[in-house]
């Protein structure tokens, strides 16, 4: 009876204990958004997404955000694409042509956790070192470059997780009905189409907030870019900029951006969502 | 006369037809089933293989023949399911794996140098322990295979797949919803969709690695059925877990002990006459 006891007093603390846990986070998370919305809101108006910044204080009295949003999804499309072109033939290639437990593989995905974990200035750094070199000016093109730097290793891990959790009988299977392997991986990408659309949100949310990566390399600009040469604004700079001002009214046009720039990540996130929910159904 | 002897020797040297000869006359109505085998389908020669430093199979030789049902029989570990592998393959693309010996498909060497091995998988069907649907609907399911061995017609693929799933007997069972999921169906019938899926490649060989273990009573009946409805068509290997079953379909047993082949010989005289003690043993359930 007494053991019973215990353990029912111990089951009650852990459950406090993940529940505090959960509350916290989740409370001080949805703060950010109270203080985003807040600041942010009596500064939004149609103005701010559809028209360019018209100038005065330095960066942002009249006018709108339209450049660093446009700038913004310029940067997450063309990284995201070109991220995906490099990220999906390498994740086949380390499940489906080296062999279990081979070496290349294994050094593979140390060096992506490697550079999952360096800070964007670095990539930032490197972009612009590599530009420098080049005699190139900060660009769209550069921006989107770094940016996929800084996104292919979350692409890569994200996506290997769940490639790698295709179960072998399903290869088994193509393969026996007489499948090359690189036919196998029409199957292998229909099992995977949702942990694609995950991890694509993932690196969506990182590449599209990342204010270090672009600061050297993309630029900043009040005109929106139209080529790729040229340099192009993105609203985590617009809003560091913004906020680095001393006058009021610019800093609420920062809160602006930031609220422009959550909600964004919302509507991906929800599409995502919605996409991964109609491909899963054939999902094993 | 010298010619007709040495075919005479030819035919009693295969190890089928000494069993054959033997059997004829120890027992008549062994020998009109066996009469029915015509020649190996499968012929396997002296077979090696070791996984990382492990002696999996041992100088296996033996003959699976045409047209009928064999089961590969034994207690777990024995080599029964690598066995199975080396027949379409499916072995080599695990790591640490070294393969001596012969198979022989047709008389091929599937493991000689300019085989393609599409082709090889391609004559035979394979039937897993679990089912595993491919993620996609019942209808591209079938159409799978034939679709990447080039037919793009969809005339041709609705006809190709209502008949391997009236084949598979689950025709009248998904008709009206082939554009749904294969995971939306049942266990049992996941298993004979996937016979249908492996039918539909058009393969001579059916290999099943203990495929109605994981099914209940009422599928694997449904299963067994079709195996003996669809083996004057196809040569069957089952590998199997179950005496029972053994005893129910097969026509030729192999059992097989720690990687060797202990007996191999029709189905009846197998059971009711082994020559081995070890087989005797099995049988009698001294081990399992």
């Amino acid at each position: 009876m007494r053991h019973m006891r215990v353990k029912r007093i111990e089951e009650k603390i852990f459950k406090t204990l993940m529940m505090v846990a959960t509350l916290a986070i989740v409370v001080s998370l949805f703060m950010i958004i109270v203080a985003v919305v807040k600041r942010g809101l009596p500064a939004m108006s149609w103005d701010m997404v559809s028209k360019i910044p018209g100038g005065g204080f330095y960066i942002g009295k009249e006018g709108g955000l339209l450049n660093a949003i446009i700038g913004s999804l310029y940067i997450v499309i063309g990284s995201i694409t070109l991220g995906l072109c490099f990220s999906l033939p390498i994740v086949l290639y380390i499940n489906l042509y080296l062999p279990e437990k081979s070496r290349l593989a294994q050094f593979t995905r140390l060096s992506f956790d490697v550079l999952f974990g360096i800070p964007s200035i670095v990539y930032g750094a490197f972009g612009f070192t590599i530009m420098v070199y080049l005699g190139l000016r900060s660009s769209l093109l550069a921006g989107i470059l770094t940016v996929t730097m800084l996104i292919i290793p979350i692409l890569i891990r994200s996506i290997d997780e769940v490639v790698r959790r295709v179960p072998k009988e399903m290869k088994d299977a193509a393969l026996s009905l007489g499948a090359t392997r690189s036919e196998t991986i029409r199957v292998i990408l229909r099992q995977v189409v949702p942990g694609i659309i995950t991890a694509v949100l993932l690196s969506v949310g990182r590449g599209i907030g990342d204010a270090a990566s672009v600061l050297f390399t993309a630029g900043y600009t009040d005109s929106i870019p139209t080529s790729l040469s040229q340099p192009v604004a993105t609203l985590p700079l617009a809003i560091f900029f913004q906020l680095s001002s001393p006058i009021a009214e610019v800093q609420d046009r920062a809160y602006a951006a930031a609220l422009i720039l959550t909600f964004i990540v919302l509507i991906l996130s929800l599409a995502g969502r919605y996409y991964s929910r109609k491909y899963s159904k054939n999902k094993i | 006369m010298i010619q007709n002897l040495l075919r005479v020797e030819k035919y009693v040297d295969s190890p089928l037809n000494k069993m054959q000869v033997m059997n004829d006359t120890l027992n008549q109505v062994d020998a009109d089933q066996i009469l029915k085998i015509h020649k190996p389908h499968i012929s396997v020669r002296n077979l090696n293989v070791y996984l990382t430093k492990n002696h999996i199979l041992k100088n296996v030789s033996l003959d699976i023949p045409d047209k009928a049902i064999t089961c590969i029989i034994g207690p777990s570990g024995c080599g029964k399911t690598t066995l199975l592998k080396t027949f379409n393959r499916l072995l080599q693309n695990s790591i640490d794996v070294r393969i001596e010996g012969d198979v022989l498909v047709d008389g091929e060497n599937i493991h000689g140098k300019g085989v393609e091995v599409e082709n090889i998988r391609k004559k035979m069907g394979l039937l897993s322990q679990r089912p595993c649907p491919l993620p996609m609907s019942i209808f591209d399911n079938i159409a799978y295979g034939p679709r990447i061995h080039g037919i793009r017609r969809k005339k041709t693929l609705t006809l190709m797949v209502e008949k391997y799933l009236r084949e598979a007997g689950l025709w009248e069972e998904v008709k009206d919803r082939l554009k749904s999921p294969a995971t939306s169906l049942s266990i049992g019938q996941q298993q004979r969709l996937c016979l249908a899926r492996g039918l539909a490649v058009k393969p001579e060989i059916i290999l099943g690695d203990e495929a109605t273990s994981a099914l209940d009573p009422i599928s694997s009946k449904k299963i067994e059925e079709l195996f003996l409805k669809l083996k004057d068509q196809y040569s069957i290997v089952l590998v199997t877990h179950t005496l029972r079953q053994a005893k129910r379909i097969a026509d030729y047993v192999v059992f097989m002990y720690l990687g060797e082949v202990i007996e191999a010989g029709p189905a009846a005289e197998f059971f009711n006459n082994p020559k081995e003690k070890l087989t005797k043993e099995y049988l009698d359930g001294y081990f399992s």
